[in-house]
């Protein structure tokens, strides 16, 4: 089978966007496929804007960076960065975001406007990270609530995924590793809910 | 052999501890940090077989890693495209001394300016100082340049550069690891006059490396970056150097009617060329960075045939890194047209911490040098704490390279700017900034200069600082009056205090420091997870 996969990653500084598209990766390589993916560092990671592009395939790929239009997922730790990307989305792409917001920024949106327009797309699902978190025992690993929200559209089985947290997670405490893998558990199944 | 999944920097620095690298030097910046950060972390190094240190600047790093290649040991140096302008003078030099144990330069540039104040294009100094250079397309070329460059670097005993750009750096991709070698053991140059650069010594070498050019362009034609894939369609031909070549590859297929020329070695490789000049009407040229190739190609004056197309010609735009959306528009294909951009997003700008000293410091200078004192400007320098000319802190006023605060601030002081204040990190006092205060106190300058002291650098990710603790001391040193050397503790509780401190030392004529020492709350809070001290 054919797999090819082009992936928009979003979120803001701080929010364990990298570990979270560390996982794909590793998961998507565990699975024999090429894999490129192209992160930030640096200054833009002080509690600005952070993307990656992240792409697998069973055929050789070439760029780590995804043309516009053609992007299967937009994932996103927070709701506003999601529409930072909308030209990145296929025709019937999808896009799952935390719906909570992230407000470090004094002239923030409304979220009424911002949830009719995520609304306003054919493929979307809209997920209490916070919330979700919160019930698999930690805050920060709303990433991993996301990462499980994100995992109908990877194309990648559940169990590599599970695998690739206890790779990236790998010399943290078992508990911590725990926490992660409920919050995954958590998100997808939320994910599938809101389908 | 197993895949990795590594970022460019992390391949390439495996890629050097799998060539016999003995030591690793650099001063971090983005987005050329991870390379020396990784060779810190490996085995080799806890265990003492490889030497690697963060130095105070990038010509340090460069002449330490002269120094190991002279003692016949594989040395590797890193920085970013700015860091080169730091370490020009060495990098110029030592093409002309040339090494002896291989020494290879990794220069990473930022087109974009992700993470810069420009977007230089290091392969320009490759003509100064005419020494061979590297320029892998993909992760797994960074993971064996490093061996390639060794071997070229002992060949001709000249240094190596590899160049980098911020997409191979900080993109990860399946590499495969090969086996490592043993180290050099130590030895000295068999001629080791040739680094004596007396001007009459100084003459017979760097004729002997204008003798060399023509065998490092056959290197290059050789090289196992450079390709020539043929192609029925001459209509058309193809250059790209670096990472330019998987764009290009993206776009057009594996299957391409066109000839590409793939370039990933320097001095241009010239009969290769030659040879699609000769056999293409129209050559279209994608590179990231500076129109550099695309300049030499088109000559002066402008020529017919070929016709040569890119970022000279508008076929691809003059600035910023390529896409494969740029490159898809120069070969005339339309990106289709999917969502339009949601107008609902504000900009999300990079932002102090909350609960960054910086932000202390800025709020005490504030009160003394903004508020109310309209004639007063604050120079600033490289690191977090220019996020402070954004609202809602709008302290620095001028942010131009390493070091500059100091120099900048005596200058204008001295063409009437009072106050003038100048404000920069430890690391960065440390890097440029020393030379610029014995100046001051020379001169007795009438600046005070702040040092935000938050014991790391930051900005990179917290790497060690050249001075820790040890700031007022070099002050004392370089000859500031110890009673106008000041510390103070930037928290809000001592707010009314800290511009106590800073009205006296602007007040002052001539040279004062104030010190303001607080730990980055990035690295104390991971120090306490790590279950350190806080």
């Amino acid at each position: 089978m054919t797999i090819q996969r082009n992936l928009i990653l979003a979120g803001v500084g701080g929010q364990g966007l990298l570990a979270l598209a560390a996982i794909i990766g590793e998961a998507a390589r565990a699975q024999g496929l090429h894999v490129l993916q192209a992160e930030v560092h640096g200054m833009a990671q002080r509690g600005g804007v952070v993307q990656s592009h992240m792409r697998y395939s069973s055929d050789p790929i070439h760029s780590a960076l995804v043309k516009m239009g053609t992007a299967h997922l937009i994932l996103s730790l927070e709701p506003m960065e999601a529409l930072r990307y909308l030209p990145y989305l296929e025709s019937d792409g999808a896009v799952v975001t935390n719906s909570v917001p992230f407000k470090n920024i004094p002239d923030y949106p409304a979220e009424d406007e911002i949830k009719s327009a995520l609304s306003a797309l054919e493929n979307h699902r809209a997920i209490d990270a916070v919330d979700l978190a919160k019930q698999a025992g930690a805050l920060q690993a709303a990433n991993m609530v996301m990462l499980g929200a994100g995992a109908p559209f990877l194309v990648l089985s559940p169990d590599t995924l599970q695998e690739g947290i206890r790779t990236v997670f790998s010399g943290k405490p078992d508990a911590i590793i725990e926490t992660n893998l409920l919050a995954f558990q958590l998100g997808f199944e939320a994910s599938e809910a809101a389908a | 052999m197993p895949t990795r999944l590594l970022l460019g920097n992390e391949a390439l620095a495996q890629g050097a501890i799998d060539a016999g690298l003995s030591g690793a030097y650099a001063y971090p910046g983005t987005p050329s940090t991870e390379i020396t950060a990784t060779v810190l972390k490996s085995p080799d190094v806890a265990e003492g077989r490889i030497r690697c240190a963060w130095t105070a600047n990038e010509k340090t790093a460069l002449e330490a890693g002269l120094g190991m290649s002279y003692g016949g040991k594989r040395a590797m140096v890193s920085m970013k495209h700015v860091g080169l302008n730091v370490a020009a003078d060495p990098f110029i030099n030592s093409a002309i001394s040339g090494a002896h144990g291989g020494l290879i330069i990794n220069v990473a540039d930022d087109p974009s300016m992700h993470s810069s104040q420009n977007e230089q294009d290091s392969r320009v100094y490759l003509d100064l100082a005419m020494m061979p250079c590297l320029e892998p397309a993909d992760q797994q070329e960074a993971y064996h340049a490093p061996g390639i460059a060794f071997a070229l670097s002992e060949k001709h005993r000249i240094p190596v550069m590899i160049r980098l750009t911020t997409r191979l750096c900080h993109s990860r991709a399946t590499v495969m690891t090969g086996d490592s070698v043993e180290q050099n053991s130590f030895s000295t140059p068999d001629d080791e006059r040739r680094f004596i650069l007396l001007p009459a010594l100084a003459r017979r070498s760097y004729a002997k490396l204008l003798e060399r050019q023509p065998e490092f362009i056959a290197e290059s034609e050789a090289s196992p970056f450079t390709t020539y894939f043929e192609g029925d369609d001459q209509s058309l031909g193809i250059m790209a150097c670096g990472t330019a070549y998987h764009y290009v590859r993206e776009i057009v297929g594996e299957a391409c009617a066109h000839p590409i020329l793939k370039i990933g070695q320097y001095p241009l490789p010239e009969s290769l060329i030659e040879r699609m000049m000769s056999e293409c009407n129209r050559i279209l040229v994608f590179e990231d960075g500076y129109p550099y190739l695309e300049g030499k190609l088109r000559g002066l004056p402008l020529r017919d045939t070929p016709r040569i197309h890119g970022r000279l010609t508008g076929h691809l735009p003059r600035t910023g890194e390529l896409t494969p959306g740029a490159v898809a528009g120069a070969f005339g294909i339309d990106t289709p047209d999917t969502l339009a951009a949601s107008s609902i997003p504000a900009p999300r700008p990079p932002a102090l911490c909350p609960g960054c000293p910086h932000a202390d410091t800025c709020n005490a200078i504030n009160a003394v040098v903004k508020d109310g004192n309209p004639t007063g400007r604050v120079f600033s320098d490289i690191g977090c704490y220019t996020l402070a000319a954004m609202p809602p802190y709008e302290t620095v006023d001028t942010c131009v390279e390493m070091g500059s605060s100091i120099t900048m601030a005596k200058g204008a002081s001295q063409a009437g700017l009072t106050p003038a204040v100048s404000l920069i990190g430890d690391s960065t006092f440390t890097h440029s900034g020393m030379t610029g205060l014995l100046d001051c106190v020379n001169e007795n300058a009438d600046v005070t200069v702040v040092i935000v002291d938050n014991l790391t650098i930051a900005m990179t990710g917290g790497q060690t600082s050249s001075a820790n603790n040890r700031l007022a001391e070099i002050c004392a040193g370089l000859g500031v009056e110890r009673e106008h050397i000041r510390i103070i503790e930037p928290t809000p509780n001592k707010h009314e205090e800290n511009v106590a401190v800073l009205r006296r030392e602007i007040e002052h004529h001539g040279p004062s420091v104030v010190i303001a020492v607080r730990e980055c709350i990035q690295t104390a809070r991971r120090s306490r997870a790590k279950g350190g001290s806080s």
